[in-house]
C-alpha cells in the first residue's frame, strides 16, 4: 500500500520555480469566499431546508434530552456523553456566566430531543460494516428533534445539530428553523493512520478520532505495526514489542491503551480496524519472534538479514493461529486487515529451503504462488476466529482464493479504473484509498484534488457500484508524527470525508470552499489544530504551540 | 582519569556515542573533540564570569537571564540527574564566560560578532568572546554538546571549538498578514531560530489581506485594516515584548511594511492613500497601490515610518517594492497626468521608480538603512548604494546572475530566492535548501562579500498557528547551517543527515515541534497534538 515512489525523483520534482512571491497562480482559482446557502454544513447531509426563521438558544436553559418513547434511556452511555460534548461543542466557554433572568423568549429553542426508533438501539454494541448511520433532524418550536434508528445516526445529527448553531453579532447563538433527512452516500468512510514508521501517542489518536465524528468518518484502519516498529503490546507475544517497539516502554500501545482507543472510537460510531500486515512488512516483528521471518542468502550462507515471513514453516502458523486469536479478541470489530501488499521475493528466492519446498510442491519459480499459499492459509486461520479480511489489491491481483466477504482494499494509482472493474466483477466489496494518499503533500489547495474524486468512476454494472462500499484517507507515516499529523490531515481529510458521505452530485468547488473554511474554523475552536486553506482568519485562532 | 577504568560495554557505547558527539547544529568552523568525557551534575555545575571581568560583568541581565535559560536547557531531565550521581567535588563544573566588550544592553546589528571560541575540559568549559551576542552563541553550542548516557547521566566530551557565522546576516520571515500569528507563535519561533544560530527576523507585518500592526499615529490602520481590531493586532506592547525577546536571544528584528504594492489593507484605515481605478471615465470602487501621484502619500509615508522607526529599533528596514501591478495605475487620469507632468512617458516603471526613490530617501533621513525586494533593483537606474537588495526570484542560474548583476553594481545582497520554505513537497526537501551555494555566483572577491546573508521565507497562504511549527521546523535549519558554518565541510546533505536527526529529537525536548525527516524516533517524542 505505500507507493513505491523512488526517493530521488521525488527530490527532483520538487517544484523550485516561483511564478510570483507570495503564490503559486493556481491557487488564487479559489480564494474568494462567497458564502454558501448551507452555511458550514460539512459533509453536506443529503436533504436540507433551511428557513430564515431563526431561534436563540441559551447556555443556561438549553438542554439535550433523551425523547419520550425513545429505546435508548439515561444507561446509554453512548449518547449521554455525546449531549455533553455536543453541549460543550455548542456553547463553548460562554457557559455560565452570571446574567440578569429573562423569560424565555418566544424565539428561544429549549431542547433538542433524541429518540431512536429502532426497537434496539445499538447502545451498547459496536458500530459494524452494516450499522444503521440514518437520521431526521427538525429544528422548530417548541423542540428540535432527532430521530434516528440506532445511536449511531443520533451521533451524525447531534454533530450536524452543532453545525447547525451559529453566534450572531452579540455572540449569542442562534439556530435556524431546519429541516434535515441524511444519511451516508458510502458505508466505508475510513482514515488510516500508521503507528509504526512513526510511534504516535495515545492523545494524538485521540484527538484524531475525535476530529473523525467531526468529520463523520466511521471507520479507524489502524496500520498498527510495520518494518519499522511493532508497537503492539501483545499479551501472548509479549516479546513482540519488548524488542519490536522503538522502545518497550514509552513506544507502545499497552492492552488499556487499546481498549481506551476502542471505546473512545465506539462512542463516536467509529469502527476500530486493525492492520496486522503480513509476510512483507514484518521486520520489527522479527525482532521478538524467531525464526518467523525468512532468512535471506547470499550464495550459500545466510547473509543475516530477513525477508518476509517464512512461509514454509509449520511454526510460523501455530504463530499466526494464537496471535490472530488474541488480535480478535482484543478488537471487536468484524473486521481485520492482514495486509497483503508489497512483498519483495528476493530473500524467498535465495532462500534453498524455501527453493527446495517450491519444487516438493511443484511450484516451480512462480513466488507469487507462494505468497498466495500463505496468505489463503492465514485466511483461514483468520475466517477461523469467525472474523472477515479486508486485503490490499495485490492478494486479490495474485489470485488468491478469497471468502465470499472479504474486502478488498485498492490502493494502487495506476490501472486504477481497471482494478475497481475486475474486483467488483469478481463479486467482491471493495475499499478505495488510491485517490486519497494524504500523505502525499504538495503547495497549495490540494484538497480540491481529493474532493473531486468520483469513486463509482469506472464502467461497472449497477452491482458492481453497490459492491463499493466506500473510501479511506490514508496517512503514512514516513514523515508524519505528533509534531504535523493533525495539521495535515485536516482539513484534508475533510474533502475525503463530504465524498464518502453527501450525495453524488455535491460537486460545487467554490460551495464547498466557503462551507469548509468554516468547518476549519470550527475545528480550530474545538482543539483540532486543523490547517488552514488559503488566506484568511478565524475568530478564534488555534492557541496552542 | 574515569576513562581509563571504565569497563567493556562502557568503552563500546563510547564508540556508537562518536557519532554523536559532533552534534553541534549549525556545524562550528573549527571543532576538535576527543572521546575523553567529562560527567556533569546539575547540582554541580555553574555559570561563571571570568576573573578579569568580575568586576564589570556583573550586571549583565542579559547574560544572566541566557544562564537561566540555558540550565533546563542543559539538563532537561533533572530527575533523572539528579541522585544517580553522588554529589562529590570532583563532578563540580563551571562555564566561565568572558567577553571583551561589555555591550548588555543594546540591540544586535549588522556589525555584532558572534564569533566565540570554547574550551571544554575537566571541570570546566571556558566561553571566550568578542560581544555578549558571542557569548549566546557559544552558549547555546555549549548546550548542545551536553548529553546525557543510558542512566541519565549528563556529560560532556572534551572539546576544542573556534566558531563564527560565514554570513552576518540569517533570518526568518514570517508573514502575519495572510494569517494572523498569535504572539506564542511569534515567540517559539523565536525560541527555535536560537536554537539554529539564526540572528534575523524579518517581520512582514502587514499586506494586502490584513493590516494587524497598531499603529500610534494612524489607529485607524489596525482598527479598520487587521481581520479583527482587538483580536488580531500587534499592540504596541506586544511588539516590544517581540523585541525584548528577540534581543535577549541576539536575535534582530526587521519590520517589513511594504510598498507601494500589497497595499489593499491600508487603505481600509487610511483614506486617500491608494490609487483609486478607473473603469473608463469614473472611479470603480477599488483601489490600486499606493498613489504615487499625490503629495498626501508622502506626507503621510514620511510620518507613518517616522513611527516604525522609533518603534523597531534595528538599523535596517525593509520597504517592500515588490510586485506593483501598473494597471490601475493606468487606469486613473490624475496619475496619468502626473506622468506627463514628470515626462515619464508611458513608462510606469518609472513612476514606481520615483517613488520608491522617495521612500528611501525618507527612510535614510530616518537614518536607516533600507533593504528592497529585487524588483526595485530590476527596473530602476537609481538607487542609493547603501541599498540592500533582497532577492527572491528565479531557478538557481537566475538568481545566480542577479546576484552578479547587483554585486557588480556594488549593492549589499540578501539571499531569499532558493529558501521559499512555504513551498512544501514531499520527501526530504530541506536536502534541497542545504545544498545551495550562496557564493557560487559570477563575480570577483569583492563581490562575493557584498553577500551579507540568506533568508528563509515562510510566507502565510497556507500557514497559521495550527502548523508554522512543523513547517519551519527543522526545515529551516538546513539554510541555517548553510549560512553559519564553513560550506567545504558541509558539503554533504548525506553527512548531515544523522546529525540533523539527532538536533530534530532535541528540538522536541525543548518543546518546538519540529516535523521527522524520516521514519523513527525520538526518546521524548513531542506531547501536545
Amino acid at each position: 500500500m505505500l507507493a513505491g515512489l523512488n526517493f530521488a525523483t521525488l527530490l527532483l520534482s520538487v517544484a523550485v520555480c516561483q511564478g510570483s512571491r507570495y503564490k503559486d497562480i493556481d491557487s488564487e482559482t479559489v480564494s474568494v469566499d462567497q458564502g454558501s446557502t448551507y452555511g458550514s454544513l460539512w459533509p453536506l447531509p443529503q436533504q436540507v431546508s433551511l428557513s430564515e426563521v431563526s431561534f436563540k438558544l441559551s447556555s443556561s436553559s438549553f438542554r439535550v434530552v433523551d425523547a419520550e418513547g425513545s429505546s435508548a434511556g439515561p444507561s446509554c452511555n453512548i449518547l449521554q456523553n455525546a449531549y455533553r460534548r455536543y453541549y460543550e461543542y455548542v456553547f463553548g466557554n460562554a457557559r455560565k456566566t452570571g446574567h440578569f433572568k429573562r423569560k424565555a423568549a418566544t424565539s428561544e429553542l429549549s431542547e433538542l430531543q433524541v429518540s431512536i426508533t429502532s426497537g434496539d438501539s445499538d447502545c451498547d454494541g459496536y458500530p459494524g460494516a452494516t450499522s444503521d448511520e440514518s437520521y431526521e433532524l427538525t429544528v422548530d418550536q417548541p423542540y428540535a428533534i432527532l430521530k434516528a434508528p440506532k445511536v449511531w445516526g443520533a451521533l451524525r445529527g447531534l454533530e450536524t445539530f452543532s453545525q447547525l448553531v451559529y453566534e450572531d453579532e452579540y455572540g449569542a447563538k442562534s439556530i435556524n428553523s431546519s429541516k434535515i433527512v441524511d444519511f451516508p452516500r458510502f458505508q466505508h468512510r475510513g482514515i488510516l493512520l500508521d503507528t509504526s514508521r512513526h510511534f504516535l501517542p495515545i492523545k494524538v489518536i485521540l484527538a484524531n478520532l475525535e476530529a473523525m465524528s467531526i468529520n463523520k468518518f466511521n471507520v479507524f484502519h489502524w496500520h498498527i505495526v510495520d518494518d519499522p516498529s511493532f508497537p503492539y503490546l501483545s499479551r501472548t507475544f509479549p516479546q513482540l514489542s519488548q524488542m519490536g517497539a522503538y522502545h518497550p516502554y514509552t513506544h507502545v500501545y499497552t492492552p488499556g491503551d487499546v481498549k481506551m482507543i476502542i471505546e473512545f472510537a465506539r462512542l463516536r460510531g467509529i469502527r476500530v480496524v486493525p492492520e496486522f500486515d503480513t509476510p512483507g512488512h514484518t521486520q520489527s516483528w522479527g525482532k521478538g519472534q524467531k525464526d518467523l521471518l525468512t532468512p535471506c542468502y547470499s550464495g550459500s550462507t545466510p547473509s543475516g538479514t530477513f525477508g518476509p515471513v517464512n512461509p514454509i514453516l509449520n511454526t510460523t502458523y501455530d504463530f499466526m493461529n494464537l496471535l490472530f486469536k488474541e488480535i480478535s479478541e482484543v478488537f471487536p470489530d468484524a473486521y481485520v486487515h492482514l495486509g497483503g501488499d508489497e512483498v519483495d521475493f528476493n530473500c524467498w528466492k535465495s532462500n534453498p529451503d524455501i527453493q527446495k519446498w517450491m519444487d516438493e510442491h511443484a511450484l516451480g519459480k512462480d513466488y507469487a504462488k507462494l505468497e498466495s499459499f500463505y496468505i489463503q492459509k492465514l485466511l483461514g486461520i483468520v475466517a477461523a476466529t469467525k472474523k472477515g479480511s479486508m486485503i490490499w489489491q495485490e492478494v486479490f491481483d495474485n489470485g488468491v482464493k478469497l471468502p465470499a466477504d472479504a474486502v478488498v482494499n485498492v490502493w494502487m494509482g495506476s490501472g486504477l479504473q481497471e482494478e475497481m472493474f475486475n474486483v467488483t466483477a469478481a463479486g467482491f466489496t471493495t475499499i478505495l484509498s488510491a485517490p486519497w494518499y494524504l500523505d502525499y503533500i504538495s503547495y497549495g489547495q490540494d484538497w480540491q484534488r481529493y474532493y473531486k474524486v468520483e469513486p463509482l468512476d469506472f464502467k461497472g454494472s449497477d452491482a458492481q457500484n453497490k459492491l463499493v462500499i466506500g473510501g479511506e484517507a490514508c496517512l503514512w507515516g514516513e514523515f508524519v508524527d505528533s509534531t504535523n499529523l493533525t495539521p495535515r490531515l485536516w482539513p484534508r481529510a475533510s474533502a475525503v470525508g463530504e465524498r464518502l458521505w453527501s450525495a453524488k452530485d455535491v460537486t460545487d468547488v467554490n460551495d464547498a470552499y466557503s462551507r469548509l473554511a468554516k468547518h476549519r474554523c470550527r475545528m480550530v475552536e474545538r482543539g483540532i489544530p486543523a490547517e488552514p486553506l488559503f488566506t484568511s482568519f478565524c475568530r478564534h485562532e488555534y492557541k496552542g504551540n | 582519569m574515569a576513562c581509563c577504568t571504565l569497563c567493556l560495554p562502557a568503552l563500546m557505547m563510547l564508540v556508537l556515542d562518536l557519532n554523536t558527539v559532533e552534534s553541534v547544529w549549525p556545524l562550528p568552523q573549527k571543532l576538535a573533540n576527543s572521546e575523553e568525557r567529562y560527567p556533569l551534575s546539575p547540582t554541580h555545575f555553574n555559570f561563571h564570569y571570568g576573573e578579569d571581568q568580575a568586576s564589570i560583568m556583573t550586571d549583565c541581565s542579559l547574560l544572566d537571564s541566557a544562564f537561566t535559560r540555558y540550565f533546563p536547557l542543559i539538563f532537561p531531565d533533572l530527575t533523572s540527574g539528579n541522585g544517580v550521581l553522588p554529589s562529590t567535588e570532583e563532578k563540580a563544573f563551571s562555564l566561565v564566560v568572558t567577553m571583551q566588550q561589555k555591550d548588555c544592553d543594546g540591540y544586535p546589528n549588522e556589525g555584532s560578532s558572534e564569533r566565540y571560541q570554547l574550551n571544554v575540559s575537566a571541570g570546566q568549559a571556558v566561553l571566550n568572546s568578542d560581544t555578549v551576542w558571542g557569548a549566546l552563541r557559544g552558549l547555546e553550542t555549549f548546550s548542545q554538546l551536553v548529553q546525557q548516557d543510558e542512566d541519565g547521566t549528563y556529560f560532556i566530551n572534551k572539546t576544542e571549538i573556534e566558531d563564527f557565522p560565514s554570513f552576518q546576516y540569517r533570518g526568518i520571515l514570517l508573514d502575519t498578514s495572510r494569517h494572523f500569528l498569535p504572539l506564542k507563535a511569534i515567540l517559539n519561533t523565536l525560541d527555535a531560530m536560537a536554537y539554529s544560530k539564526f540572528n534575523v527576523f524579518h517581520w512582514h507585518i502587514v499586506d494586502d489581506p490584513s493590516f494587524p500592526y497598531q499603529s500610534r499615529t494612524f489607529p485607524d490602520l489596525s482598527s479598520k485594516g487587521a481581520y479583527h481590531p482587538m483580536s488580531h493586532i500587534y499592540t504596541q506592547s506586544d511588539v516590544r515584548r517581540v523585541l525584548t525577546h528577540a534581543r535577549l536571544r541576539g536575535i534582530r528584528v526587521i519590520p517589513e511594511f511594504d510598498s507601494p504594492g500589497h497595499t489593499q489593507s491600508w487603505g481600509k484605515g487610511q483614506p486617500n492613500l491608494l490609487t483609486p481605478c478607473y473603469k473608463g471615465s469614473s472611479p470603480s470602487g477599488k483601489f490600486g497601490p499606493i498613489n504615487p501621484a499625490s503629495a498626501l502619500s508622502y506626507a503621510f509615508m514620511s510620518q507613518f515610518l517616522k513611527e516604525v522607526t522609533s518603534v523597531f529599533p534595528d538599523p535596517y528596514l525593509h520597504l517592500g517594492g515588490d510586485e506593483v501591478n501598473f494597471s490601475c495605475w493606468q487606469s486613473n487620469p490624475d496619475v496619468r497626468a502626473f506622468m506627463h507632468k514628470m515626462g515619464f512617458g508611458k513608462d510606469y516603471t518609472k513612476l514606481e521608480s520615483f517613488y520608491m526613490e522617495n521612500i528611501v530617501n525618507i527612510t535614510s533621513n530616518l537614518n536607516k538603512t533600507s533593504i528592497v525586494w529585487q524588483d526595485v533593483f530590476d527596473y530602476h537606474e537609481r538607487i542609493p548604494k547603501d541599498t540592500i537588495l533582497h532577492i527572491w526570484k528565479g531557478l538557481p542560474a537566475q538568481y545566480k546572475a542577479e546576484t552578479s548583476r547587483m554585486t557588480k553594481a556594488g549593492h549589499r545582497v540578501l539571499l531569499g530566492a532558493p529558501w521559499y520554505i512555504n513551498h512544501i513537497a514531499y520527501g526530504q526537501d530541506w536536502r534541497i535548501s542545504y545544498n545551495v551555494q550562496p557564493l557560487n555566483f559570477p563575480g570577483t572577491e569583492e563581490q562575493k562579500k557584498l553577500v551579507i546573508g540568506g533568508e528563509v521565507s515562510m510566507w502565510g497562504e497556507y500557514v497559521d498557528a495550527t502548523n508554522l511549527s512543523p513547517r519551519l521546523w527543522p526545515r529551516a535549519c538546513a539554510a541555517a547551517e548553510r549560512l553559519w558554518s564553513d560550506e567545504s565541510q558541509t558539503r554533504s546533505a548525506e553527512a548531515a543527515f544523522p546529525r540533523l536527526q539527532a538536533f530534530r529529537c532535541s528540538l522536541l525536548r525543548r518543546g518546538v515541534r519540529a516535523e521527522p525527516l524520516s521514519p523513527g524516533h525520538c526518546t521524548n517524542e513531542y506531547r501536545g497534538i
